[in-house]
């Protein structure tokens, strides 16, 4: 030690600066510092948040893109579909799909024989169980497309049951199935087989993305397409009538109102209507678009007006501030030259604040997309199961939509309908993220080109 | 805000002329129906040249009211109901000039008692769950507030968990069962509603009322969202025992180790036989208003209560549902469109 202080003494170089700091000037960098630590741990906080969040949805929910198939040959026997070998649709359609479950069962009776698989004591009709109860609704639906092939062998992929694909994404193992009323081990054995078969596959799952509504005996036909094009309905309803009003609303408030107190109570009550919870959207769109104005139950056209509601404030807030963002010397330049009031702004201001309402409008329908309560009430929360038709017809359609699809499928009891949430959250996070990715490339690309 | 609203009123109007006549149809109701409903609507929709269906749940309350709002493409066709209509309801309905309703009884619900897999498994009477959950019980010939802690302290035959019961809300149509079956049953059993009546001057129907009241000190939960809330509950708290519906529990039987009552396991045999106490009638109704006008409803009626769907061999009865023993006198009820008479 004493070394050291000698060294010290003898050149006086100071490692750090020859400023002494006041107890004043510590205590304010000291401040400083704290208030830095706080910002590090609430952005830490929030992150491990998110990732929380993200990790467990994506756990849950990834497995949702994938579904397990069985390939099975079946004989679509005359004697069953076509009685008296008319061919007649009419008559062939009278066979309902409890009619075409028997075909399964047969077809895994000749695979038993074909190619050897299968397991002792177990029975055709417990491994025809191990096909999603959509299989005879798929072959019925096949036979009156193609009544011709009536007789002949086809090859059909099936979807599983859930509780078999289940066993192959972990969710169902041979000690659950020992205790679980809807499978057994012989159907999980069996499934094994068929797998080393080639038979059975998990694979990626479109259907998740395109198919409907499936009810609680089969979840693995369930699916987002109602859901997705209900959304999509009702996002384009809120784009056309949010849009125009919104931007007409700011431009005339922002350009040609004159400044007295009803402009400002009409500009107070905007900011307000921000604020207002969309419960009330729903409420008042029940009372005024279905009670009043006689407007379908369930429809996207309802949806999107309510939700255009709940839009209108966002947008013209950011409107109006990309509006009061062009700078007042472009408008005077504009005048100073001739033009009109109103070819001044749309000539001029508005193409250089559109950026910004692009991306209010965005932010505004992303908001819009994720929105459940108010169509609680416009009887959205329904099992839609019909896809809407094109438009304008399909407005009136009923449809349910992405959020909704979250909390319906929240409340059944199957577990594999777990995963199915978890799944639609991701596909309405990943829509939420390209709008939002949208609005940023917009304000990037276009914003202060003066 | 004027502006806007002559907006979106030129909307609607534009909007309204370009609607068209219902096709489909549309069913409100009960939570407890609502899978069997979508199971027919489903099945309806491939089978059928109609349209599937549109399915909402709600609760049987909601589903009744927005049944009664009138008659019109506008109102609902079906509410499904787990509990009987009220007279106050047809009062709402006849108001609203919805008249002939129809009631379509098509099977039978069970209500059970149970506990995470993994616990011990229980043996229960109506008035063990008395003595466990009420706000006062018996001691001594004298009513005292709830005392006891455990479940051995109720019944020495009982494993020695901790009392926290999870049982569904007000607001379901399965708490009325429950207060029914169970609590009054109980209170009866225990000897407390004679007690009650005393203590409220000899009114019997206030003294039933008081068997209901449930103890406040949070070892029973009321549980106002469904039955899977029930069961995220039961996950967190494994020595909990909760309340759900048998085709619940016949879904999650991996998870689920179901109470006896009165030494009957619930099943639906035992539902169908009524040996086991707790079970409830479900039921639709039908505005006969409807019947011809909206396409489809006759056939989706006769689809539900037909064998196929309804029958003890069904779907429906697969997923849980008891079938109901009168499905022959239902299945005539529907096909002659038979209003119900008035209640007795």
């Amino acid at each position: 030690m004493t070394d050291v202080t000698s060294g010290a003494n003898m050149a006086p170089k100071p490692k750090t600066s020859l400023l002494v700091q006041d107890a004043r000037t510590k205590r304010r960098n000291a401040a400083e510092a704290r208030f830095r630590t706080y910002g590090v741990v609430a952005i830490t906080i929030a992150m491990l948040a998110l990732v929380g969040l993200l990790s467990s949805i994506l756990y849950n929910g990834s497995s949702a893109f994938r579904q397990t198939f069985i390939t099975l040959d079946v004989y679509l026997d005359p004697a069953k579909l076509d009685k008296d070998g008319s061919g007649d649709i009419a008559k062939i359609a009278k066979v309902t799909t409890f009619g075409y479950a028997p075909l399964i069962k047969k077809s895994f009776e000749a695979e038993f024989e074909k190619s050897g698989i299968g397991v002792d004591g177990m029975k055709s009709k417990d491994a025809a169980k191990m096909i999603s109860k959509e299989g005879p609704a798929e072959l019925r639906r096949f036979v009156l497309a193609h009544p011709h092939m009536i007789g002949e062998t086809v090859t059909f992929e099936f979807l599983a049951s859930g509780r078999i694909d289940g066993y192959y994404k972990g969710r169902v193992t041979m000690k659950s199935a020992e205790i679980d009323k809807n499978v057994s081990p012989q159907q999980l054995q069996l499934a094994d087989q068929l797998k080393a078969a080639g038979l059975l596959e998990t694979k990626w799952n479109w259907g998740f993305l395109t198919r409907a509504d499936a009810s609680e005996n089969r979840p693995e036909a369930a699916g987002l397409g109602v859901a997705i094009l209900g959304s999509f309905y009702m996002m384009i309803v809120v784009l056309c009538l949010a849009l125009p009003i919104g931007v007409a609303t700011s431009i005339y408030l922002e350009e040609f109102a004159p400044r007295n107190w009803i402009t400002d109570v009409i500009e107070v009550n905007i900011s307000n209507l921000a604020a207002v919870p969309s419960i009330v959207f729903g409420i008042l769109g029940l009372a005024i678009f279905i009670n009043f104005a006689g407007l379908p139950q369930s429809a996207p056209i309802v949806g999107g007006l309510v939700l255009t509601l709940m839009t209108l404030p966002t947008i013209i807030i950011a409107t109006r501030a990309s509006l009061k963002a062009v700078p007042p010397s472009i408008r005077d330049a504009a005048l100073g030259v001739g033009a009109s009031k109103m070819q001044a702004v749309f000539h001029h201001v508005l193409p250089l604040a559109a950026p910004g309402i692009l991306t209010g409008t965005i932010i505004g329908l992303a908001q819009a997309l994720g929105e459940t309560a108010p169509l609680l009430l416009i009887g959205m929360v329904a099992f839609v199961r019909e896809f809407p038709g094109a438009p304008p017809e399909g407005f009136f359609d009923p449809a349910a939509a992405l959020p909704v699809q979250v909390y319906n499928w929240t409340q059944r009891a199957d577990p594999a309908f777990v995963e199915r949430a978890s799944g639609a959250i991701i596909v309405l996070l990943v829509f939420l993220l390209c709008m939002n990715a949208i609005a940023i490339l917009l304000r990037r690309r276009f914003e202060r080109r003066w | 805000m004027s502006f806007k609203l002559t907006a979106s009123a030129v909307a609607i109007v534009a909007a309204a002329s370009a609607a068209d006549a219902r096709d489909q149809l549309q069913i409100k109701g009960s939570s407890t129906v609502l899978p069997y409903a979508t199971i027919v609507a489903e099945a309806f929709g491939e089978n059928f040249d109609f349209p599937t269906p549109v399915v909402e749940g709600g609760g049987s309350g909601a589903g009744r009211k927005a049944m009664c709002e009138g008659v019109g493409e506008n109102t609902i066709d079906i509410a499904n109901s787990s509990s009987r209509i009220k007279p106050s309801d047809i009062e709402l309905c006849a108001s609203n000039g919805v008249n002939e309703i129809m009631e379509v009884r098509f099977g039978y619900d069970g209500i059970v008692f149970a506990s995470d897999i993994n616990g011990p498994s229980f043996a229960f009477t109506p008035a063990d769950w008395f003595n466990a959950i009420a706000k006062e019980i018996v001691v001594d010939g004298k009513l005292v507030a709830n005392p006891n802690a455990k479940w051995s302290d109720v019944n020495a035959d009982l494993a020695a968990n901790d009392i926290l019961a999870f049982i569904p809300g007000t607001k379901h149509g399965t708490r009325e069962v429950f207060d029914k079956k169970v609590l009054e049953a109980g209170c009866k059993a225990t000897g407390a509603l004679d007690l009650l009546i005393d203590a409220n001057g000899g009114d019997k129907k206030a003294g039933k009322k008081a068997c209901h009241a449930l103890r406040t000190d949070g070892l029973s939960v009321d549980i106002d969202g469904d039955y899977t809330e029930t069961l995220a509950r039961l996950d967190a708290n494994p020595q909990a025992i909760g309340v759900f519906g048998l085709s619940f529990y016949q879904n999650n039987t991996d998870k689920l180790i179901v109470a006896t009552m009165d030494n009957v396991t619930p099943s639906t045999e035992t539902v169908a036989s009524g040996e086991y106490p707790v079970s409830r009638p479900l039921f639709f109704y039908v505005k006969n208003a409807h019947l011809g006008v909206i396409p489809g409803l006759q056939e989706y009626i006769e689809f539900f209560v037909s064998d196929d769907m309804a029958g003890p061999d069904g779907p429906l009865a697969e997923y849980g549902l008891v079938s109901d023993p009168e499905l022959a006198k239902t299945q005539d009820m529907v096909a002659n469109g038979t209003p119900m008479g008035p209640m007795n």
